[in-house]
């Protein structure tokens, strides 16, 4: 009985994997892209050899013959058979090095499909070039229109003014045919009203502006400085969607975010030495970047010989030097991790929308109000009835009657004390 | 029946009018501000228009200064970030805090790879997770710029760098050449077991061990007494009665964080069935250990061995009793013998001695007590001092004979405190080669031809055992700051051995240990017990000796001298530490110096008033004390409770200028004052002479800094018998407020004022302080300072009442009315923001800067204070600080902290502010700049801490997440702190089960703060009288002891 069903189950599981290669393939590709990106990237590339060997074209080699289930084989178990099988025997004299051995938890059979599937469409794009998509333009006509206001509010200015001018000759005219004696008229340079009309006028444009810069003293929105390497945030966390907390772990745990160390960029860029298919790069001032040059010079401070990947010593690495962007006044105490994990802010909120930004600027003023104003409005995570939010706050008992009693529809971060002063000054 | 008094200082008892009418005064000293004569403004030196000038100039120079241009700052990663750091977050590690024998298990915290913090290590059960001020203030000697930098050997006068490699070679060389006279290596004690393994592999090395003050007598009495050359431990906590003879076991004898963690079971109060150990002090001054004592007995230094022999006569008879003079004395060992009878086998006798005979005595008390066994523990003998003083004179002996061929020092300095010092540096000169591994240019290390610095103990790897089967582990939290080198690897390069003691170390317990998991879990934990010895069993044999020995000792003279070790300072290690020597002594709230402790009948009778001008101004009269042909000048200051012909100096002061800034100037070295009997040294003389110098010297106190202008219900205190008399006098009088205040809805809280009521959603923060726990010791001063980076001011600063203590200790007498000089006690009461719901301080702020929050805390933001100081003004408690001067160099402009008008800091401070030593600065709290008012911030990064990481465990806050600094410090878990709305929480048991005596300080204020006190209670069977009834204490006391004024 059995065995007279096992070609039928046979044929519907090729015809279901069929179905899946086919209307799945593309699902397949975007989530293998990510998985491969975290698990896999550090160590393969799907074109070349790298740490490990490439990727492409694994799967049908003779080794594999296109049989996934041997790939799993090997993933969850290399510790065994690179111990016993000589063809993994032979790659680890090779490369030196072993796979780190996944378990069931870390990466399932289906994640193992996504990325194969995203590696064989890897290597069907590599062979035909995209076009390379444009990137800025659109963000000017604001600029524009404020000067075509600009020039229309001048040229209307003046012509109230030629305006006035003709209106007293006419005047004057009218008079002298009427013959009607008037004293010499005050040029309006000397018409009191006039001048006090302008200095109240001074006096207020002025004051505001003086004090607005006062305040703005040290702060730097929109500060985009110019870093020892071009590093595009569009083209890692946007283009490649690297989640940030790969490189700022940091902020996960701790006040600070932390620029990632050097060893942290190495981790892909060992593999990764060309930048060949994303979009093209500018700087500022429009001139074109080139994307291999700067990892060259991430090279050098890595001091890391592409050529010579395995005889890396990254004890010889230096620091970059970052210009800072993002600065608090010493006397302000930030927490990223209270933000991002006990607030669930996400990194865009503050730092604006990083994935689309080649260089960072500073999206957002840093300064006090605009501390304030967020904690006015923002909503804790607030264990209501529900129980789904932080347990942190059930002993506040009494907002918990407010809420039950209808008193309160939300608890904000002002209502826990989110405004006083010893919350950020200390 | 007797009637008490609290008091601070003389001023307050001889002339309170006039005490009152100055403490008024804001300054003390003449402001520089011209007259304003009879020729008008203009006319003055600083005139009207100048006044303007100056301002208009410094507006324009303060918009330059906060100039347009932000400056580029830059942001430079790690290379290759180390795994386990995480930028911005701490990381404890255990370790131990070990200096001259002295061991403390401790956590060590480090930011970004710099220890910044110690704090106690709660997995050591015999400290119970508490510290000294002094293992405290440790972390600060790592940074000091006065350390040895490299290795250095002597070149003609001079000391030149060198490299370990040539020295090894050299001394190497030198070494071979020695032969036929010693090798001899002099350390204080020493506690590591690898180390002495190391010691005792080196070949014909002869290891001698001194201790600057010495426990010898004590080592040589259990000799004979037949416990072996060993100190045993001390069940303080299993004692029903403890009597002191001397040892300041809470201050500075043996191992005080131990002794005070067990002391402080017995003093704490159970309010159902009240009771507590009794404590008797016999003692010549009053020591930090005799203030906390419920009854004391004072007497010559010279009498020690009198005491102790009648007090043996008196519970066994076994030796006779010698002729006591003093009626008063002669009824208290009555009284402690038959004390000490009822109580046998839960009684201990310790004594302060260092002669062996007195000890001996003491031994037979023990014995006769059922002591041994019960109270005192000879299965776990102690380590913390080894040193014999017959073999340091042997080795100065030898020495000056030639014998001695080459001498490594490391941890001694007998050129500073050893009794015949001027013999010791003549001596060493005869000896051909001399190793320092000193880490300081301290006295003797100069002496010496090569210097081959050694690690701080937070560079070190080690190990340290303190007691028998008990070790504690030094791990290191920061890569050595310069080219020093663990002494250890240095003896074993010497005797031949390539390992370096890293290594040595990691071996050595591994291989004891078993396993390489076995060491990392020990080094994690940082402590490991074991089996304990077996302990033996006493014998009489020499008590007969020792007795006939004492009864012919010859008497004192007129007057006499002892020497006492200063909390702070030690035998002189805490000198180079700002920290310290900016701690007020707790008795005499002394700062930076040390002078002559006299008593007031000392005082009368060389003329010393102690009228208001004594006690306000910080001038003190100088005298010349000599013993024999040594002389020291030293100011006096006066202090009840002292014995009346006794002079107590503290050690530790006059060190060498190669110290640094902060030793060097401070006091005056009394160590030639010890002499040597035969057996042991004695730290005290027995005939001093006393010649007025007819000058005076500035002394600076932060004693009457703070005065409460004569309000009471400071301090509560009264007797173990009234308080079961009469438990409820404090909730009685709680309750006569209400009636007074709130009768019609008797809600004291919202009723009694006219403030809005702050509401508490969540949290409130509150502490309590039990000040029957409090021995004064100053470890959560200094906890406080280094948590929150207070500033160090210097002497001067002090002098001018800027001290900046957040956390301070007041000190108050206790005597009868009419009688200062007969002492009743001491309450220490550590005094810091009260943090009141309804503050003073928060509504005469006129820019907000000051507050309150949601969660009970009275907040200080600085960056919004100008500078009014009406907060400090209004504050009752006086716990406001204000930077009067740039003390950490936070200023925006640079060169602001020397100015003609704010004066001159001290050298100090502006070490303070090296780039070195602000390694220290605990990143998470401001540094505050000139001008802005700072307090007591409940510790406010801890709290916020502690509430993000239950937020991201998603979990409710569980008590002792939060414990202030002060809290953690504290070995008598004096300091309790916590969220009283959470009633299972530790302070809301604490004030739960405490009713009878919880207090707030001036409660009839109703400014309702959120720390209460726990009344202290003298276990006597005094019934004080103006408790009864139930009211409070009565208005202060106005009228002047007539007799004291007159006899002056």
């Amino acid at each position: 009985m059995i065995s007279s069903c096992k070609p039928i189950i046979q044929k519907l599981t090729l015809t279901l994997f069929f179905v899946f290669c086919f209307y799945g393939i593309t699902v397949f590709a975007q989530d293998g892209k990510t998985l491969f990106n975290s698990k896999c990237a550090a160590c393969h590339n799907p074109l070349k050899d790298a740490t490990g060997p490439k990727l492409g074209g694994v799967l049908e080699s003779d080794f594999y013959g296109g049989d996934i289930k041997k790939v799993y084989n090997w993933v969850y178990n290399v510790n065994k058979l690179v111990a016993s099988d000589p063809h993994y025997m032979a790659l680890k004299g090779q490369f030196g090095s072993v796979m780190t051995q996944f378990d069931h938890n870390s990466i399932s059979e289906k994640d193992i499909d996504a990325i194969f599937g995203y590696i064989k469409q890897y290597v069907v794009d590599a062979s035909t070039p995209t076009p390379p998509v444009e990137g800025r333009g659109g963000e000017e006509t604001s600029n524009q229109n404020a000067v075509i206001f600009g020039i229309i509010s001048l040229i209307l200015a003046v012509i109230a003014l030629i305006l006035m001018q003709v209106n007293s000759n006419l005047k004057k005219m009218s008079d002298d045919a009427e013959g009607i004696q008037r004293p010499e008229p005050v040029p309006f340079y000397r018409n009191k009203v006039y001048i006090a009309l302008v200095s109240i006028v001074l006096f207020i444009v002025g004051g505001f502006y003086l004090t607005k810069g006062a305040i703005g003293l040290q702060r730097q929105k929109d500060y985009q400085p110019k870093q020892p390497i071009y590093y595009s945030h569009r083209v890692h966390a946007g283009i490649n969607q690297i989640n940030c907390l790969y490189c700022h772990g940091n902020a996960w745990d701790s006040k600070t975010a932390a620029i990632p160390s050097v060893n942290v960029c190495m981790n892909c860029h060992k593999n990764i030495s060309e930048y060949t298919k994303g979009p093209k790069l500018y700087d500022e001032n429009g001139d074109p970047i080139d994307g291999t040059a700067q990892i060259q010079k991430l090279y050098e401070y890595a001091s890391f010989d592409p050529k010579r990947p395995s005889s890396w010593d990254p004890s010889k690495a230096k620091p970059i030097e970052w210009e800072r962007i993002h600065s608090l006044p010493d006397h302000v105490y930030f927490n990223h991790s209270q933000h991002i994990r006990a607030g669930k802010v996400q990194c865009q909120t503050c730092h604006g929308e990083i994935t689309a930004m080649d260089e960072v600027k500073q999206f957002s003023e840093l300064s006090m109000g605009w501390c304030i104003n967020c904690h006015r409005q923002t909503k804790v995570d607030f264990n209501y009835d529900d129980k789904t939010g932080n347990k942190f706050y059930s002993i506040y008992e009494r907002f918990h009657n407010d809420f039950k009693a209808g008193k309160m529809d939300s608890v904000t971060v002002k209502d826990i004390g989110g405004l006083e002063c010893q919350k950020c000054h200390y | 029946m007797s009637q008490k008094k609290y008091w601070q200082g003389f001023g307050e008892v001889n002339d309170p009018k006039n005490f009152q009418k100055k403490v008024k005064d804001e300054f003390r000293e003449e402001l520089p501000f011209e007259d304003i004569d009879s020729k008008g403004l203009l006319d003055a030196k600083a005139p009207r228009r100048d006044f303007l000038k100056y301002l208009g100039f410094s507006t324009a120079a303060a918009t330059l200064a906060a100039s347009c241009k932000t400056p580029v700052r830059k942001a430079i990663p790690f290379a290759n970030k180390p795994e386990n750091i995480i930028l911005g977050e701490a990381k404890y590690y255990a370790t131990t805090y070990v200096q001259d024998g002295d061991v403390i298990p401790v956590l060590a915290k480090t930011r970004e790879g710099r220890p910044i913090k110690i704090e106690g290590n709660d997995l050591s059960l015999f400290t119970n997770g508490g510290t000294s001020a002094r293992a405290q203030a440790s972390v600060l000697d790592l940074y000091d710029t006065y350390r040895n930098r490299f290795p250095s050997r002597k070149v003609g006068d001079k000391f030149e760098e060198s490299t370990y490699e040539f020295l090894d070679k050299t001394i190497a060389d030198a070494l071979a050449g020695v032969s036929g006279k010693q090798i001899v290596f002099l350390s204080s004690t020493i506690v590591s077991p690898s180390t002495k393994e190391i010691i005792s592999k080196f070949p014909n090395l002869k290891h001698i061990q001194y201790d600057a003050v010495s426990y010898a007598g004590m080592l040589l009495a259990n000799e004979a007494s037949g416990f072996g050359r060993k100190i045993p431990s001390y069940n303080f906590d299993q004692a029903k009665v403890i009597v002191s003879l001397g040892a300041d076991f809470l201050g500075t004898w043996l191992s005080p964080v131990e002794f005070a963690a067990g002391y402080s079971k017995g003093r704490k109060i159970d309010e159902k069935n009240p009771q507590m150990s009794k404590h008797y002090q016999f003692e010549s001054h009053l020591s930090n250990t005799g203030a906390c004592a419920d009854e004391r007995f004072t007497h010559r230094p010279s009498q020690a061995g009198a005491v102790a022999l009648g007090l043996l006569a008196a519970l066994d008879g076994s030796v006779t009793a010698p002729a006591i003079d003093d009626n008063k004395l002669k009824a208290g060992i009555a009284k402690v013998a038959a004390d000490l009878k009822a109580n046998s086998g839960k009684a201990l006798v310790v004594s302060g001695s260092n002669d062996m005979n007195v000890q001996v005595i003491v031994n037979a008390i023990n014995n006769a007590i059922g002591a041994n066994g019960s109270t005192i523990d000879w299965t776990r003998p102690v380590n913390y001092r080894q040193g014999i003083d017959k073999d340091m004179n042997d080795l100065v002996a030898d020495m000056e004979a030639g014998n001695v061929g080459a001498l490594f020092i490391y941890g001694a300095n007998p050129a500073y405190d050893y009794h015949s010092a001027e013999k010791f540096k003549s001596a060493i000169s005869k000896v051909k080669l001399t190793v320092s591994f000193g880490e300081r240019w301290d006295e003797t290390t100069s002496l010496c031809t090569y210097n081959l610095p050694a690690h701080h103990y937070l560079e070190s790897w080690g190990d340290a055992e303190p007691k028998a089967g008990i070790t504690s582990f030094i791990q290191p939290t920061i890569y050595p700051l310069f080219k020093t080198r663990p002494y250890q690897t240095s003896l074993l390069r010497w005797a031949g051995n390539t390992t370096d003691y890293d290594t040595y170390f990691r071996n050595y317990w591994t291989m004891k240990l078993g396993t390489a998991d076995a060491f990392d879990k020990a080094l994690q934990d940082g402590i490991m017990v074991g089996a304990g010895g077996t302990g033996a069993s006493y014998s009489a044999a020499p008590v007969a000796n020792a007795a006939s020995a004492l009864a012919s000792a010859k008497k004192g003279g007129k007057t006499e001298v002892v020497l006492y070790q200063k909390i702070s300072i030690g035998t002189g290690t805490g000198a180079t530490n700002p920290w310290l020597q900016e701690l007020p002594d707790p008795i005499s709230k002394a700062t930076w110096d040390n002078y002559a402790m006299i008593s007031m009948a000392k005082a009368k009778e060389l003329g010393v008033k102690l009228d208001m001008n004594y006690e306000y101004y910080p001038q003190k009269p100088v005298f010349e004390f000599a013993v024999g042909n040594k002389k020291v000048q030293l100011p006096v200051l006066v202090i009840p409770g002292m014995n009346a012909d006794t002079i107590a100096i503290a050690v530790g002061y006059g060190r060498a200028e190669s110290l640094g800034k902060t030793a060097f100037e401070a006091g005056q070295n009394v160590y030639p004052f010890i002499s040597f009997n035969g057996t042991t040294v004695d730290y005290f003389a027995a005939d001093v002479s006393i010649t007025d110098q007819n000058k005076k010297q500035k002394i600076a106190q932060t004693q009457i800094h703070n005065s409460y202008e004569g309000l009471v219900e400071v301090v509560r205190e009264t007797s173990l018998a009234t308080f079961k008399k009469n438990p409820n006098v404090i909730p009685e009088y709680r309750q006569e407020m209400v009636e007074d205040f709130a009768k019609s809805t008797s809600d004291f809280r919202r009723e009694a004022t006219i403030y809005p009521d702050h509401s508490q959603p969540g949290i409130k923060w509150g502490m309590t302080v039990d000040m029957n726990s409090c021995y004064g010791c100053g470890a959560c001063v200094v906890a406080c300072h280094a948590e929150n980076n207070v500033p160090v001011v210097g002497r001067n600063e002090v002098l001018r009442y800027h001290d900046m203590h957040w956390l301070r200790i007041d000190r108050y007498f206790v005597s009868d009315k009419n009688n200062p000089d007969d002492l009743k006690g001491v309450v220490f009461q550590p005094m810091m923001c009260q943090h009141c719901d309804n503050a003073p301080c928060e509504n005469v702020c006129p820019v907000a800067a000051t507050n309150h929050s949601t969660e009970g805390m009275n907040q200080m933001a600085y960056n919004r204070c100008i500078g009014t100081r009406y907060c400090a003004n209004n504050c009752p408690f006086k716990v406001r600080r204000f930077n009067w001067a740039d003390y950490t160099g936070a200023d925006s402009f640079p060169n602001n902290q020397d100015q003609w008008i704010v004066g001159k800091l001290d050298d100090v401070v502006h070490q303070m502010n090296d780039d070195l030593t602000r390694m220290v600065l605990n990143p998470d709290v401001t540094v505050r700049s000139r001008g802005v008012m700072e307090k007591c911030s409940f510790c406010v990064q801890r709290t916020q801490a502690a509430k993000l990481k239950a937020k991201k465990e998603n979990r409710v806050l569980g008590d002792g997440d939060a414990k202030t600094a002060c809290q953690q410090a504290c070995t008598a878990n004096a300091i309790v702190f916590g969220n009283v709305h959470d009633k299972a929480s530790e302070v809301s048991r604490i004030r739960e089960d405490n009713k009878q005596r919880s207090f707030y300080v001036l409660e009839q204020l109703h400014v309702l703060p959120n720390v209460t006190y726990l009344e202290k209670v003298r276990n006597t069977d005094e019934i004080i009288e103006n408790a009864e009834g139930g009211g409070s204490e009565k208005k202060p006391e106005t009228s002047i002891p007539a007799s004291l004024n007159k006899a002056e």
